[in-house]
């Protein structure tokens, strides 16, 4: 499903590269877990997987397409097939709850009474019911979290990217979101999932991938949590 | 298809939400774009009335021939059909003595005694041949034939070119289209000006809002359902100005037509400007409509393009 060769990235010319041949494979339907101290270079794996950044150099293949052979146009595309919760949620200022949940369905063209149908039924999971009217800025650091999470999951993605999803919640909920990823990984989306929360890691006894320095230092499956 | 069908009405739908949302923002984009359409709206119906004048005074002139009380009715037909063919004629018209005396009677009713003198003697007044030309600075043509010995020879008087206000009418003439050229150059001058300013505006407006445009384009959002939104905001910001243009020329025309007359210094025939005004009202609403859509789907179609690149390396 996620095939890494060698990937570095480098942000600007000359600095030390935020990621340093970075190798992974990660099998469809596989939950991995992606840990290491701020700075890492966890976000910018991400940012290449949804090719918001672009490698400096290496392979990077997801669901058989190479990005290398990607053309602007297809990328939209490709992001529709990925879902992601981004670490600073990245929520539509100017679009209620409601709509920033709608928009990711919106942009694929489905229709309105399938949209109003669907819309509810996430915001529920996340606990968000009642608060489809507030603008972002009226809701709590949590809140807004789970939202991001709401958009992320409405369009069951094949593949699933979380960074640090849980970082701003209390852990009764913050363990409700993991659930919620855990489930979406029983039905078949493959789960990216990075986090600071040790006691996360340990409960959730899944494969570990350890970053230290833009580089892989350890990659265990149902690794506890150690950096 | 009919999902582009829903796609296109999602995104004139978005485009209106996001200008009530954005209402305060769109009040300020606007208020330049009400100035550049109002001043552009004005100064077009300017230049017609400044041509409607023009028009007006150089339709008054023209050449008046007298013809011989011994020219025949055959030879005075076939004068008139070569002055007709002649280039720079607009119109030829045929005064019979007897017709000339009746347009002179009219115009000195007042003086009895000379009417009454003039009715002692046979008709003293010559038959006239009344020539209109098309372009008043241009008529030596027309002189040239009417100086021909074998013509000269038709008339009993050199013909009068409009008598002595020609000159003062030449003058007029001058100094308005003078006016009108430095007005269309003030004016394009203007517009560009503005345009620019109006294109700042809307380029800040979504400056402000890039990174919305940046985070719809991570989730996956097609340009031209990011940029929809936007385009159909500024042209509702052209069409509303627009229409407020029109409204505050037609209340200025309401309120206070005597002061737009006295602002003009008189050179401006402010009954005809009203009349052409609301007689081609459609006309004048949608070409203003149509600058203020073009000014706003343009502007932002470029303005937005800059926040839907990708990243290369
Ligand atoms: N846009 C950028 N330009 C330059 N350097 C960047 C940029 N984004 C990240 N970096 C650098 O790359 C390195 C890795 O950053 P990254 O955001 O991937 O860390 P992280 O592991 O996600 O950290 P955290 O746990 O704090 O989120 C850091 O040293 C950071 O300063
Ligand atoms: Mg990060």
């Amino acid at each position: 499903m996620i095939l890494l060769d060698r990937v570095s990235k480098t942000y600007s010319r000359g600095s030390k590269p935020s990621l340093d041949r970075v190798s992974l494979h990660v099998e469809p339907k596989e939950f991995v877990i992606v840990v290491g101290q701020s700075g890492a270079g966890k976000t910018t794996l991400l940012k290449l997987l949804t090719r918001e950044e672009r490698q400096t150099s290496g392979k990077i293949i997801v669901g058989g397409i190479d990005y290398d052979k990607l053309k602007d146009r297809e990328i939209p595309l490709l992001r529709r097939k990925i879902g992601v919760v981004f670490q600073d949620f990245k929520l539509l200022p100017n679009k209620t709850i409601f709509e920033n949940v709608a928009y990711a369905l919106e942009m694929v063209g489905m229709g309105n009474k399938e949209i109003r149908n669907t819309v509810p039924k996430v915001l529920d999971i996340v606990n968000l019911t009642g608060k489809e009217d507030r603008m972002p800025v009226e809701l709590s650091g949590g809140e807004r979290q789970r939202v991001a999470i709401a958009r992320a999951i409405v369009r069951q993605p094949k593949i699933l990217i979380a960074d640090e999803p849980t970082g701003n919640l209390d852990p009764k909920h913050a363990w409700d979101v993991i659930k919620v990823l855990e489930k979406i990984n029983r039905f078949g989306t493959t789960v990216l999932l990075t986090t600071h929360n040790q006691e996360i890691v340990n409960r959730l006894k899944r494969r570990v991938v350890t970053i230290s320095d833009g580089k892989i230092v350890s990659d265990r499956a149902n690794g506890g949590y150690k950096l | 298809m009919k999902r582009r069908l829903i796609t296109f009405w999602r995104i004139i739908r978005t485009g209106i939400v996001n200008f009530l949302r954005n209402i305060s923002l769109a009040i300020a984009a606007m208020a330049i774009m009400v100035v550049t359409l109002t001043i552009v709206l004005f100064s077009i119906i300017v230049n017609f009335t400044f041509s409607h004048t023009i028009s007006q005074i150089t339709s008054k002139i023209n050449i008046s021939v007298f013809l011989n009380d011994s020219t025949t009715q055959s030879q005075a037909n076939r004068l008139i059909g070569e002055l007709k063919s002649l280039p720079n004629v607009e119109s030829v018209q045929y005064l019979s003595k007897a017709q000339a005396l009746k347009i002179y009677e009219q115009e000195n009713a007042s003086n009895q005694q000379l009417i009454q003198a003039v009715n002692e003697t046979s008709n003293p007044l010559p038959a006239t041949i009344i020539i209109k030309p098309v372009n008043l600075n241009n008529i030596q043509s027309i002189k040239d034939f009417l100086s021909k010995p074998a013509i000269s020879k038709l008339q009993s008087d050199p013909p009068s070119y409009s008598g002595q206000e020609k000159e003062a009418i030449d003058r007029i003439t001058h100094a308005t289209n003078v006016l009108q050229e430095m007005g269309v150059v003030a004016v394009a001058i203007f517009a560009f000006v503005s345009v620019l300013i109006i294109f700042n505006t809307i380029q800040m407006a979504i400056f402000n809002r890039r990174d919305e445009i940046h985070i719809m384009r991570l989730l996956g959002a097609g340009t031209w359902f990011i940029r929809g939104p936007f385009i159909v905001e500024s042209i509702i910001y052209g069409m509303l100005s627009a229409a407020i243009s029109v409204l505050i020329i037609n209340a200025s025309f309401q309120a206070s037509a005597g002061a737009l007359q006295a602002s003009s210094l008189g050179l401006l025939d402010i009954g005809y400007a009203n009349r052409f005004f609301n007689q081609r009202f459609i006309e004048l609403l949608l070409v203003e409509l149509g600058l203020g859509i073009v000014i706003g789907a343009v502007s932002s179609l470029i303005a937005t393009r800059r926040y839907l690149k990708f990243k290369t390396r």
